[in-house]
């Protein structure tokens, strides 16, 4: 029996039932499905990946922002042109953290913003013309080597086909012009987004340089966005140890990288809910194999990169790797005991995206802090309960119509990297492949988990278990402080990082530690309002 | 930084680059939120509301409250009828707000979802419960931008609430316009100076800048009450401070309630705020406060002191209009020279305004309404500035160049400041222009040699 997390306030079952009951009809009934008191060994079912109530507060954003602001906007020399009224794509604008280096001759449009700017007419008339003009002058400005369209709301009701406009623009323009049926209504949050983006990647351009990639130790790390520059701390790693990397999904990344990703000789997946998509195309097409890792905390980035180094079997570079994880985890144990030595046995709770509130549990443990209490934002029944529930995952109506690529293998390009025979025999000892076991399986007994928190659940969950620290976006920040409690955001980082790796996980601890030592914090009351004791 | 933006201006009529203004639903948000007990409502689909609220907690830094009628597919197709009523239903039961501040969005604007049907159809069903107020305002984004909606809120406050019972009161409205909390404490600190009882909307003051007391308060002490919108139509006289922002309500308050109005740019500088105190005298029927004429005259004397870094020095200024014609104003009677005048709005009407500020100072100013910041660095590309006055989003093109960059206007999301401390008002006008001198001075003294580096400026 894992040992049950020891709360201050009422248990969590009175908790849950407390919330439920302050819903009303149907509206108790639906969210009493997404609170579950987690049991690690026997995750129970709870209900992810369906439409949010409409008037409740959420976190959730809409499949444009997955699609376009999540997975695509960080391929850096692309032209991302956003067709639809100025909003989607002002907000979308370097509103994500997704770092790009400058300065390796490729172009860069990081810090460019991309509309057609709809006007009423367009609306009326429709705005296909308006887009193709579009996609002519950013090719007369500055001749890009691809360009992405994205729809957003009001276009797909007016029935412009972003589709035909790239057809006919890849022609004329003579480079690859490719679009996206991304309308914000579609789905029930950013992760129909995410597949949108997946499915449109995989067909338009992952596979289309062939050059064969001339190192032994080649891998694709999908789900990684860079975010405050963590991509660059796992690039500094890998590079440390001689792994290869070919292509990241998407951070700091470039077209061309992305073209010829298929050379790879292995996946590495990050965030699940936001790529798995892609590594599933990509080992039925091309035959490249996949594996979860975590380069969210130290250990669980050593133990990444030993599942990389087992996979290629290699002993030079076991051994180069165990040297890597030996002298960085030696920099990192000083700072982490030290920071322990506060922060040991204090809470956290969190409640953000689609792996995030996972993965950095990792972190939390690693200083000796409990999560208490997390959840995520968009995510689905298998990054909660693990893969193993995908064949009994139910597509419901809002789901049903975002597009399932079916693929086979590829005529001519699809080489297994592992035999089937290899790969049982891997498995046989051991060895996961196309894993993710979910976030409840890891969190202890007792803990509460709750699928797309309200704002409701989120201020009462604050008011009565006080954490010493909650995790969340932008919109809770400001909420959570003013209750006195730190709220670290873990979609900006607030604009510090990077947290993942080796340096990523000192800077986290270290983080955390100013953060819950706040002195402000407790001066918040002013002294003539103090009780005297 | 910014290394794709070529020099060269080529004639562009479908793509806009890097935006000078967003789209109308946040300002319907910003303005919602100036009102007591209010909860503004987005709907459409929920991303809309997430990027809303999100912007305007990273200017603010402060909870942004907001809920949405979470369009589905089924709903594009169906309408947004049952969504909204449930979300009534819901947004009393969990939230229990006074007011509910409905705007819609592009999805739901091209849907055609008629708002008022479905209030009436919530009450009838009881999910608005007695007593609760729902207003509402149109926003479709692909018409005007942020300040569009942001009047158009106003507009309907006024629309569903104002009334006059026959008599009239002696106060004045204050629409404020599309200004910081600080800015709007500041005005009705003015106004009470000349002793005039008024009623501001929006007052987000006492709202987005709420001190941290160890608790969250859903609705926030400060707003404009629903007495208070009744009471809008019984004044004497509205005050409308930047046409762009507030000059529709202003105007419906004339024709709904018979208040008169007058329309008064932001009251930013030296110029505006004379203007805006001399109504302010004119309504009140007494002399200006010796208080405020030495703040006036402190003001005058820091641009005289300072002339030197003030003259001749070029600036580039973009934002919304109501701040861009105030700042333009103000640059030129700082001897300034506005040489690139730009806002993402739309209307003429703005251009004609600043080059008739322009017209004795800099005749051959780029000014442009519709403009994006793309157009703006090109223009800075071939005739350089000293100065760069606008939003946090030209710091890329301020790091391109290399230029100095005062921050003013909305949004400002790197800094903050700006909701405590206000650029309205003499003593505004005084802050602003002390930002402005300390950034070229600061800059002479980065650029100086050593042996020009002086002790004294
Ligand atoms: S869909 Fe329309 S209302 Fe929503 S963010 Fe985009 S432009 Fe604004
Ligand atoms: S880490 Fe979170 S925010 Fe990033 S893509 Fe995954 S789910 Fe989305």
């Amino acid at each position: 029996m894992s040992e049950r997390e020891p709360h201050t306030g009422p248990s969590p079952e009175a908790f849950r039932e407390e919330i439920v009951k302050s819903y009303s009809g149907k509206v108790a009934k639906k969210r009493a499905k997404h609170i579950l008191v987690n049991d690690p060994e026997v995750p129970a079912e709870i209900e992810a990946n369906v439409r949010t109530i409409p008037g409740i507060i959420s976190q959730r954003g809409c499949c444009y922002a997955g699609c376009k602001g999540v997975v695509m906007g960080p391929i850096k020399d692309m032209v991302h042109i956003v067709h639809g009224p100025i909003g989607c794509s002002y907000y979308a604008w370097l509103s994500r953290r997704n770092q790009a280096a400058t300065g390796d001759g490729v172009a860069n449009f990081i810090h460019y913003a991309f509309s057609t700017d709809m006007q009423e007419e367009d609306i009326v008339f429709g705005g296909e013309k308006k887009l193709a003009q579009a996609c002519r002058e950013a090719y007369a400005a500055f001749q890009p080597t691809a360009i992405g369209l994205y729809a957003t709301c009001p276009v797909g009701l007016i029935g412009d086909d972003v589709h035909a406009v790239a057809r006919q623009m890849s022609e004329e323009l003579g480079i690859n012009v490719f679009g996206f049926s991304c309308e914000g209504y579609k789905g029930v949050s950013q992760s129909a987004g995410h597949h949108i983006a997946n499915n449109g990647l995989f067909k338009n351009v992952v596979g289309l340089d062939d050059t064969p990639v001339d190192h032994p130790f080649s891998i694709n790390l999908l789900g990684e966005y860079n975010i405050g520059g963590d991509a660059f701390e796992i690039e500094r790693i890998l590079d440390l140890c001689g792994i290869h990397l070919v292509a990241t999904f998407s951070g700091n990344v470039k077209y061309g990288d992305i073209a010829s990703s298929h050379n790879a000789k292995l996946n590495v997946v990050m965030c699940h809910r936001s790529i798995n998509y892609m590594a599933e195309m990509m080992e039925k097409k091309f035959g490249i194999p996949w594996f979860k890792v975590n380069f969210i905390g130290a250990d669980s980035t050593a133990k990444s990169l030993r599942k990389i180094a087992e996979y290629f079997g290699d002993a030079e570079l076991t051994a180069r790797v165990e040297a890597v994880i030996a002298d960085e985890l030696a920099k990192v144990a000083a700072v982490r005991a030290d920071v322990a030595s506060r922060l040991s046995g204090k809470t956290a709770m969190l409640f953000v995206g689609g792996s995030r509130a996972h993965h950095y549990q990792d972190l939390f443990n690693e200083v000796g802090m409990t999560s208490v209490a997390a959840g995520y934002e968009f995510a689905h029944r298998d990054d909660y309960e693990g893969r193993r529930v995908l064949p009994s995952i139910k597509v419901d109506a809002d789901s049903r119509n975002i597009e399932e690529l079916h693929i086979g293998p590829d005529d001519t390009r699809f080489t297994p990297r592992r035999t089937p025979e290899e790969i049982e025999t891997a498995e046989k000892k051991g060895f996961a492949w196309r894993d993710y076991d979910g976030m409840m399986a890891q969190m202890k007994k007792g803990t509460l988990v709750i699928d797309d928190i309200s704002h409701f659940e989120m201020e009462k969950l604050i008011a009565v278990y006080k954490p010493d620290i909650f995790c969340s976006g932008v919109k809770d920040k400001y909420v959570v402080e003013k209750m006195g409690v730190p709220c670290k955001q873990l979609h900006s980082y607030d604009y510090g990082g990077p947290y993942a790796g080796f340096i990523g996980a000192s800077n986290f601890y270290q983080e955390i530690d100013r953060m819950i030592g706040k002195r402000i914090t407790r001066l918040i009351t002013p002294p003539w309002k103090q009780q005297t004791a | 930084m910014l290394d794709m933006t070529p020099a060269t201006v080529a004639e562009r009529s479908a793509l806009k680059i890097n935006p000078a203004k967003t789209c109308q639903p946040v300002g319907a948000v910003y303005a919602a939120l100036g009102v007591h007990g209010c909860l503004p409502h987005s709907h459409g689909s929920q991303g809309c509301c997430a990027y809303h609220r999100s912007h305007l907690t990273r200017h603010f830094k402060e909870p942004v409250m907001a809920s949405t009628s979470s369009f589905t597919e089924g709903s594009s197709v169906f309408g947004g009828m049952a969504n909204l009523t449930q979300a009534f239903g819901t947004i009393f039961e969990m939230y229990n707000p006074d007011i509910v501040a409905v705007h819609t969005t592009c999805l739901s604007e091209v849907i055609g979802d008629d708002i008022p049907t479905i209030i009436s159809k919530g009450r009838e069903e009881g999910k608005i419960p007695e007593g609760k107020v729902v207003v509402h305002c149109n926003t479709p984004s692909f018409v005007g931008s942020h300040v569009t909606g942001f009047s158009a809120m106003v507009k309907g406050f006024v629309k569903y609430l104002s009334e006059n019972t026959g008599t009239r009161s002696t106060a004045i409205n204050i629409l404020p316009g599309w200004v910081e909390p600080s800015d709007m404490t500041e005005i009705k600190r003015l106004v009470a100076a000349f002793g005039l009882p008024s009623i501001m909307l929006p007052d987000t003051s006492s709202v987005l800048d709420a001190p941290a007391t160890g608790e969250h308060a859903f609705f926030p002490k400060g707003g404009t009450t629903l007495p208070e919108l009744k009471a809008m139509g019984d004044a004497k006289a509205t005050l409308s401070l930047g046409t762009w922002a507030s000059l529709d309500a202003a105007t419906l308050l004339e024709t709904k309630c018979g208040v008169p109005f007058q329309d008064l740019d932001l009251p930013i500088g030296l110029a505006a705020t004379d203007r805006f105190i001399q109504s302010l005298q004119a309504l009140a029927g007494v002399e200006v406060p010796t208080q405020i004429e030495d703040e006036r005259g402190r003001l005058v004397d820091v641009i005289s002191d300072m002339h030197q870094y003030l003259s001749g020095r070029k600036v580039a200024i973009y934002g919304d209009p109501d701040h861009v014609i105030a700042l333009t104003e103000f640059c030129r009677d700082m001897d300034m020279l506005p040489v690139h005048v730009l806002t993402g709005s739309v209307g003429n009407a703005f251009e004609t305004r600043i080059k008739d500020i322009l017209a004795d100072s800099v005749p051959e100013a780029n000014v442009k309404a519709q403009g994006d910041l793309y157009l703006l660095h090109q223009w800075i590309k071939n005739d350089p500035v000293d100065l760069l006055l606008g939003t946090t989003y030209g710091k890329f093109i301020s790091r391109a160049e290399d230029i100095p960059l005062v921050r003013v206007g909305w949004p400002i999301l790197d800094r903050v400041g700006h909701s405590y401390f206000p650029t309205v008002g003499y003593l505004g006008s005084l802050r602003l222009a002390v930002e402005i001198i300390s950034a070229i001075q600061e800059r002479q003294d980065r650029d100086a040699p050593d042996h020009a580096f002086e002790l004294v400026l």
